[in-house]
């Protein structure tokens, strides 16, 4: 199978949709002539013509919100945030709008739409430029949310995000972008929440998702091999649906739960998560479970101080064995 | 682009006025004694603790409603602010249904879900129906978006009021309709408050000019004439039809009733102000008697007319009384089209999180 990055992988999707339905259209800032913020979209513009792939001025509230208005005529508009931290600019366009017209319209009007981009820190870019918003888009019933970690995943996703007949957040990472791994040439389609065990194990189950998958991966084998401790991690992919007969499948093999996310922890996604379980396999658990968070503050800018105000190996490694003691 | 400049001294001979046939002229002054009727009833069942949140009542402005609907062609559309329930039955919406939406009763056009702000008839055409100011005029300029996308031969009318026009939404939405020639006629319904604030006390300048910031054509007309309005605003969307061509027309017009119900309307207005208007422009009573020294119509035909919008919003009042609520289940449907189409869904997981 051929090894590809995870930005190829993602515009793999994006040109076999657009092959795929002539009312699918990519539109946001420097989509075409600039190929891409972070050459997601590179090659596009040529290809396919500025009907399809469509630069945007720097107005986001202005052009999603064009962007939820045409998909209730039936466009598919594809809209690129060059950072998911732009979209409180658009906020009300995509979590009043793009959430709620279905629901306030009796189920009458369909928001077919995929708004997608980078959501990380981790890259010495300041508080403004560093929001992981899963949580908050994933609170307003009406938006699916759907964060891929490995390439193999954000291909399979983002085409069916983009036949999907409701508006999906398809949250990206600019860390992973360059990150290759294994995509196969026939086309397939991964379902949206679908977790997927990345690693099995006995002893602890890791919940995770995006860029935290591959370090719970690395720590995973660390334990193995230092701890004698044997590691699941699940990756859940998507926040919303969310497959928790996954994580509870696997909680009543291991009995014991490390959550790692790259949010803040207030209401997020592994409090949701560490509720979930706690609801539902109580008597499965020999440990209280742990949730492993960014560090509670805005996003630093300190370089070397950033990488340790988000999970990384080192802390994950910690709070598994705090799991464990 | 500038200021657009053919308005006729006598608006009902203008070319898209010139030609009606008496049933359309009647045709119009039944639509908006309708939408007046409508409202006077429902602010009677809101008075009576039948409908509840807010409710932001047309009174005053029917021509406006009216003119520009009644210009809709197969692909053309619509999408308006909060003020909702005039465009509604312009563009054919029944009474019975808006009025179980006020009642929040199962059968209403949102099935209880949407209430008084949030009105939508996709069929005719009509896409809301919506809650903040300005938040719909990006939704109006995808539907024009979505037109020439499809290369079909419409425009879309995104009507907003004076208070709208500040908000960035708005701005964004003119510069990309220019930018990239939607056809969206942005429709500025002036009725000279935002809430409590006068024009003069919240926006600089006047309001449709703002257009030629954007390279876009503008103009402006009396609101309670609806033949000043469709002659406006025929020449704005066959621009937007014809050439892809935005434009914002200002309508001139004015409200009787407070902003909301919430509003007792007793501290930015003289009473004597709303009198005066509702003396010699009012848009049922201009047009009524209109019709009546141009011979197309009887003060008997004007008395049926009336009765008859009189008595279909009492019988859309009975129609709401006895129409059953939604139930708790009915909460979580209309959410994802995924889930309320169980057969054809593909996701996998679970959506919802009691």
């Amino acid at each position: 199978m051929p090894e590809i990055s995870y930005r190829e992988a993602v515009r793999h999707a994006l040109a076999e949709e657009i092959e795929n339905d002539e009312n699918v259209v990519i539109l946001g800032e420097e989509v075409g002539e600039f190929n891409g913020s972070y050459k997601v979209t590179e090659g596009l513009l040529e290809k396919y013509g500025p009907k399809r792939i469509v630069d945007t001025p720097i107005s986001e509230a202005g052009f999603i919100g064009m962007g939820v208005g045409a998909s209730m005529l039936g466009v598919r508009p594809i809209m690129e945030l060059m950072f998911w931290s732009f979209y409180s600019v658009a906020f009300d366009q995509i979590l009043n709008n793009a959430a709620n017209v279905r629901y306030m319209s009796g189920g009458l009007i369909n928001c077919p739409i995929v708004i997608r981009g980078p959501a990380n820190g981790g890259t010495n870019v300041g508080a403004t430029h560093s929001h992981t918003p899963e949580n908050v888009l994933a609170n307003h019933p009406g938006v699916k949310v759907v964060v891929p970690s490995t390439a193999y995943d954000a291909k399979g996703l983002l085409k069916s995000a983009i036949r999907d007949n409701d508006p999906v957040m398809f949250l990206e990472n600019t860390l992973l972008y360059g990150v290759k791994g294994e995509v196969p040439e026939d086309e397939y389609l991964i379902p949206l929440g679908q977790a997927d065990v990345k690693r099995e194990g006995t002893d602890l189950t890791i919940v995770t998702y995006g860029r935290c998958v591959l370090h719970s991966l690395e720590v995973a084998e660390t334990l193995e091999k230092e701890h004698e401790i044997s590691a699941e991690v699940v990756d859940l992919r998507s926040i919303r649906p969310l497959d928790i007969d996954t994580v509870l499948t696997s909680v009543a093999k291991t009995h014991r739960v490390l959550i790692v996310e790259e949010q803040k922890p207030f209401c997020s996604v592994a409090t949701q998560v560490a509720y979930m379980i706690q609801s539902e396999a109580f008597d499965e658990l020999d440990a209280p479970i742990k949730r492993l968070s960014t560090i509670d503050a805005p996003a630093i800018y300190s370089p070397p101080i950033e990488i340790e105000q988000l999970p990384n190996p080192k802390r994950i490694l910690a709070a598994a064995l705090e799991v464990m003691a | 682009m500038s200021k657009t400049s053919t308005k006729s001294a006598d608006t009902a001979k203008a070319a898209i006025n010139k030609d009606l046939s008496k049933e359309e002229k009647q045709e119009f002054l039944r639509t908006m004694m309708r939408i007046r009727r409508f409202e006077e009833r429902s602010l009677r069942a809101y008075q009576g603790k039948k409908i509840g949140g807010f409710m932001h009542a047309y009174i005053g402005q029917e021509a406006v409603a009216v003119g520009c609907c009644s210009l809709m062609g197969e692909n053309d559309h619509a999408i308006t602010t909060y003020r909702d329930h005039g465009h509604a039955i312009a563009v054919g919406m029944g009474m019975n249904e808006q009025m179980a939406e006020l009642y929040g009763k199962a059968t209403g056009c949102s099935k209880g879900k949407g209430g008084s702000m949030h009105f939508f008839a996709p069929d005719l055409n009509f896409w809301g129906g919506h809650g903040i100011v300005g938040g719909q005029i990006p939704l109006g300029t995808g539907l024009a978006y979505a037109l020439k996308y499809k290369g079909l031969k419409g425009a879309s009318m995104a009507f907003l009021g004076d208070g709208a026009v500040n908000q960035g939404a708005v701005h964004e939405s003119y510069n990309l309709a220019s930018l990239w020639k939607l056809p969206v006629v942005f429709v500025i319904e002036n009725n000279g408050y935002s809430m409590g604030t006068s024009q003069a006390r919240s926006s600089a300048g006047e309001l449709s000019q703002r257009a030629a910031g954007y390279d876009m054509t503008w103009d402006a007309c009396d609101g309670h004439d609806v033949y000043a309005v469709r002659e406006i605003m025929d020449k704005h969307l066959t621009l937007a039809r014809e050439k892809c061509e935005p434009s914002v027309v200002e309508v001139r017009t004015y409200r009787y009733r407070g902003h909301s119900v919430s509003d007792p309307d007793n501290t930015y207005r003289r009473k004597s102000d709303i009198e005066d208007y509702r003396k010699t422009k009012d848009p049922i009573q201009t047009f009524q008697r209109r019709l009546i020294e141009e011979g197309t119509l009887t003060e008997e035909e004007a008395s049926t007319i009336d009765k008859a919008a009189r008595a279909e919003a009492d019988a859309a009042a009975e129609f709401a009384e006895a129409s059953p609520w939604p139930t708790v289940e009915d909460i979580q449907k209309d959410v994802y089209w995924e889930v309320d189409n169980p057969s054809e869904r593909k996701s996998t997981g679970r959506i919802f999180f009691n």
